[in-house]
């Protein structure tokens, strides 16, 4: 608790002194306090999620008849865990940002700011106290997206994202009202002791949903994100994807499975149904973004979705009476939580790396960097092979456990889930075969293959600290894959809280390291007897080839059927990488057109290929309803010019309407 | 009769080398099958192992620009397949280290081996690589949410997906010949085809031509990174030809402790079931055209449709059932 307030409080001055001062010593100095601080918040947050050694204090400051309710339970520590990595992270990667050129007191002061307010959102323990933080973490991050104001395309980002969220802000006013009651119990021990009536339930739920929705990325409400995630310098990108959807995702969860009570079966059909629906989108859209860092935020969109299909199952098995399927559930979703805190840092780091080493983020005007980045390069290539479910690194874990709660879905008693089921299993299935072709797409046009570029040709390695701060999320991306049994077993506090009961039979496999589902007969992954494995057998491939092989490598022109173009156009580009999956699922989705334009042989013109792609979602739910807006104000604006005549006539029928409602209704 | 660590240790090593030994013979099976079909000689049967060992004897020209990324892949893509074919049963059920990967492991691992060769595909740089590597991906996009409900169907009927969870539950239960199986048969016979790059979603023997996706990522490879690349393609069809066997055709697998005597009955049996499935891939082959790449959804389309009928199914009798 004094550990928190300590650093909380560290946090806080330095940001205040680098404000006022703004000089760039103190600016510096910021990424070193934050590092410190997420340290030792950190430590005090996996004691509490592993020792169960929380604590809850109420403050005689805030509002007069509450006060300020903080309590650290292993739910929030488990959170803590992951924003503190995150931001530890983010910091250390920052600590390699050059001091003339790259600090500006636009960002480094709101920094720790914007981590403050995260740690904050965790603790806090009523609805003010809880919403009060979630403002300063989302206008803290809506500073640092208009951080470099001066590119109109961050401008629009900012004005979108601060739109979604007061949206979201309103609709969790309306879920803590609603969970508040008549009586008003704000602190959330008296909510949790009173249970809403069915209908408020539902209303709760829907805004609450609609508020951390927004927050998350989960799609309709995800419009803003892949705006205002890459506007942001990146290793601030790196936090908000990262870290933040996370933090959004914690108030999903204390609302649904702490503070609402017990759950009712179709509780989890908006989840599943919405999060399979983004996860599937999410990636869509990635698929056929040109920009590096638009991808790595839409396929966070998508991260954001199989967590909320895995909630949304834990909610459905808890309602049946399930606990260990539920602990399953829950289980895929809080590792993929830390999971991707990991891996999307790190990418994010990464793109950081690319955009400072080519200024570009295009991902047409890369190529090459693995040859000029050699070490980003490594690391940002285990974080795309672990963003793609692959084992044995740490994003599979998580995806065979939420694949293993889809195959228990069919023993539920509702007939809805258990047709559910199948779809979302394929949906998912669909998503991770997508991710790997993103990020295939992804890694191979920045930084396999030739330049595009001059700046490509010419890119330089990231600095030290950078390097540090990718390598070591690189290595957590790996022991997280290895001991992700060990990982789960130790999510046990959390999943008593949430649902009861941890996984059933965690730890009772052949070695330490297998994790089980349900029980070892049903399902079984054994991570590092796979890694040993596959270790032995390419040692051992190695070996033979060597001894046998003639073992002459000779370096030639490539081969390329024996047409080698030296132009490095010649080359897949990102679009043309994605043309296959814009042929069959671009036409269905978002109306894909393909446009060529030859000219007649003798024409000295270029040929030209253009693809519109209709983002229906945008068109419908954003851009229609601000039409009509516009189209009623204008309308009403001739209000404004009436004479006093037709005002005062107005304001008679005002009266005469309101004065005829109150005779009917008293 | 029980079997001692030791044996199951052996047993699971004869294993991991038997499925590999037997590679290049199914696949020179399916190329005489094909061959003799088309009134060609063909290539003798053991044309597989003259041809690996020819390319391990070759020296590897590697382009300029390759990373070391294009030179560690091909063991890599080697011993993620190995391991996988060696998890599938094949003569006996329940082998030593059969439950460190489930179905869903396994897919996943086939899904690394080709996350790497298609980002392989794409490190030289040129037009067929990218062309090859796209073309997987979307193939693997449609694959693979077929291949999930497979998973499902077969967990649902067998309560376990762990494969010799669920070869054993079908060795119990021979009799039982249920619709929604025969339903993800043909569904997972598709994938099948579709994962090991056959005829009609792509032809294994082509060069030189725009429709090629397998061949167009390993254009670039050649000597000893060739030899491991085709030595994967060879024991990925040994994996899915295994699969096929130990799901809807378990009959002859020894149990978990059979001893030697049932290890070699069922070793029998899965070979000759083995090159019985290759010979009927080789009439397939002859039988059928190969598509254009973007009727490529249909087809696939259809594995998706068939899985997703078997789980109604499934639904539906265990409804009648209980």
């Amino acid at each position: 608790m004094y550990v928190q307030g300590v650093a909380l409080g560290a946090l806080a001055v330095v940001a205040a002194l680098a404000a006022i001062s703004g000089r760039s010593l103190l600016l510096a100095i910021v990424y070193p306090v934050t590092a410190v601080a997420a340290i030792a918040l950190g430590v005090v947050d996996l004691a509490a999620w592993l020792g169960n050694a929380g604590f809850a204090v109420v403050l005689p400051i805030g509002l007069p008849t509450i006060g300020l309710h903080l309590r650290l339970d292993p739910l929030s520590a488990f959170f803590g865990v992951v924003i503190n990595g995150g931001v530890l992270a983010s910091s250390l990667y920052g600590m390699g940002l050059d001091r003339a050129k790259e600090l500006t007191p636009r960002v480094e002061p709101l920094f720790p700011l914007f981590a403050a307010a995260m740690n904050l959102v965790l603790i806090a323990d009523d609805a003010y106290a809880f919403l009060f933080s979630w403002e300063l973490m989302s206008l803290a991050s809506w500073a640092l997206v208009v951080a470099h104001h001066t590119n109109a395309e961050n401008r629009r980002a900012g004005q979108l994202y601060l739109v979604m969220a007061v949206i979201g802000t309103t609709a969790l006013l309306f879920a803590f009202g609603g969970l508040a009651g008549p009586a008003g119990g704000y602190a959330f021990d008296t909510i949790r002791t009173q249970a809403p009536t069915p209908m408020i339930a539902a209303l709760v739920l829907a805004t609450a949903l609609v508020g951390c929705g927004s927050k998350a990325g989960l799609i309709p409400l995800h419009a803003w994100l892949p705006l205002a995630h890459p506007a942001a310098p990146s290793h601030v990108s790196a936090l908000m994807s990262g870290v933040m959807t996370k933090v959004a995702i914690y108030g999903f969860v204390r609302i649904a499975f702490d503070l609402l009570g017990p759950p009712a079966w179709w509780w989890s059909l908006p989840p599943i149904v919405l999060g399979a629906v983004t996860a599937v989108l999410g990636l869509l859209h990635a698929v056929f973004d040109r920009d590096l860092k638009r991808v790595l935020a839409y396929s966070t969109v998508e991260n954001v979705g199989v967590i909320f299909v895995a909630l949304g199952l834990a909610l459905a098995f808890r309602a049946n009476g399930q606990p260990a399927a539920a602990a399953v559930a829950m289980a895929a979703a809080l590792l993929h939580v830390l999971n991707h805190s990991w891996f999307k840092s790190l990418l994010f780091l990464g793109a950081g790396a690319v955009l400072h080493a080519t200024g570009r983020r295009d991902l047409e005007a890369m190529g090459g960097l693995i040859h000029r980045m050699p070490r980003t390069a490594a690391f940002f290539l285990v974080g795309a092979l672990s963003i793609s479910a692959l084992p044995p690194l740490n994003g599979f874990v998580s995806e065979w456990l939420l694949f293993q709660s889809v195959i228990a879905a069919p023993a539920l008693p509702q007939s809805a889930l258990n047709f559910a089921a199948p779809t979302i299993g394929a949906m998912l299935a669909l998503a991770a075969a997508l991710a790997a072709a993103c990020f295939v797409r992804v890694y191979g046009v920045a930084f396999l293959s030739r330049p595009r570029s001059v700046e490509a040709a010419r890119a330089h390695e990231a600095p030290l600290m950078q390097q540090i701060a990718m390598g070591g999320l690189a290595l957590l991306c790996i022991l997280g894959g290895l001991l992700g049994a060990l990982l789960t077993e130790a999510l046990a506090p959390v999943l008593k809280g949430l649902v009861g009961s941890g996984l059933p039979n965690a730890g009772t496999g052949p070695t330490p390291f297998s994790l089980i589902a349900f029980d070892a007969t049903r399902s079984n992954y054994d991570a590092v007897v796979i890694a040993l494995f596959v270790a032995i057998a390419s040692g051992f491939t190695l070996l033979v080839v060597h001894r046998l092989s003639a073992r002459r490598t000779r370096r030639g022109p490539a081969w390329d059927c024996g047409f080698p173009d030296p132009s490095s156009a010649i080359q897949y580009t990102a679009s043309s990488f994605s043309q296959p999956l814009r042929r069959v699922y671009g036409a269905v989705v978002f109306s894909a057109r393909e446009t060529v334009v030859m000219p007649p042989p003798g024409d000295l013109r270029p040929a030209r290929f253009s693809v519109v792609l209709i983002d229906y979602i945008w068109t419908t739910l954003y851009v229609a309803p601000w039409r009509a807006l516009l189209r009623l104000s204008e309308y009403l604006n001739a209000l404004q010019f009436l004479t006093i005549r037709r005002y005062l006539v107005l304001m008679f029928v005002a009266l005469v309407i309101l004065l005829s409602i109150a005779a009917v209704t008293i | 009769m029980s079997t001692s660590p030791a044996m199951q240790f052996l047993a699971q090593g004869a294993q991991m080398f038997l499925v590999l030994l037997i590679a290049p013979l199914t696949v020179g099976v399916v190329r005489r099958v094909k061959a003799r079909l088309m009134r060609r000689q063909g290539t003798p049967l053991l044309q597989g192992y003259r041809d690996l060992a020819k390319l391990l004897r070759k020296e590897s020209v590697v382009a300029e620009n390759a990373s070391w990324l294009f030179r560690a892949a091909p063991s890599l893509i080697f011993a993620l397949t190995w391991v996988a074919a060696a998890l599938v049963p094949s003569f006996a059920s329940g082998l030593m280290f059969n439950w460190a990967a489930d179905v869903v492991a396994l897919v996943a691992l086939l899904g690394a081996a080709r996350m790497l060769l298609a980002l392989a595909g794409m490190d030289v740089g040129t037009g067929f690589g990218g062309i090859g590597s796209s073309r997987e991906m979307m193939i693997a996009t449609l694959a693979e949410p077929a291949m999930m409900l497979i998973v499902l169907t077969l967990a649902i009927a067998a309560g376990t997906t762990r494969l010799s969870g669920v070869a054993d539950f079908f060795i119990a239960e021979p009799l039982a010949v249920r619709v929604s199986l025969a339903l993800s048969l043909v569904a997972l016979v598709i994938v099948a085809l579709a994962e090991n790059a056959r005829i009609p979603v792509d032809n294994p023997v082509t060069h030189l031509e725009l429709t090629m996706v397998h061949e167009a990522m390993i254009l670039e490879y050649s000597g000893r990174h060739l030899a491991l690349v085709e030595a994967a393609s060879y024991l990925k069809l040994v994996l899915y030809l295994s699969l096929l066997i130990c799901l809807f055709a378990p009959f002859g697998m020894a149990p978990a402790a059979a001893g030697i005597g049932g290890w070699i009955v069922g070793l029998l049996a899965w070979t000759a079931k083995l090159l019985a499935g290759a010979a009927l891939l080789g009439v397939w082959e002859v039988s059928i055209a190969k598509m254009r790449v973007f009727r490529l959804p249909d087809f696939l389309g259809i594995a998706f449709i068939f899985g997703f009928l078997a789980i109604l199914m499934a639904f539906l009798t265990r409804g009648a059932v209980q």
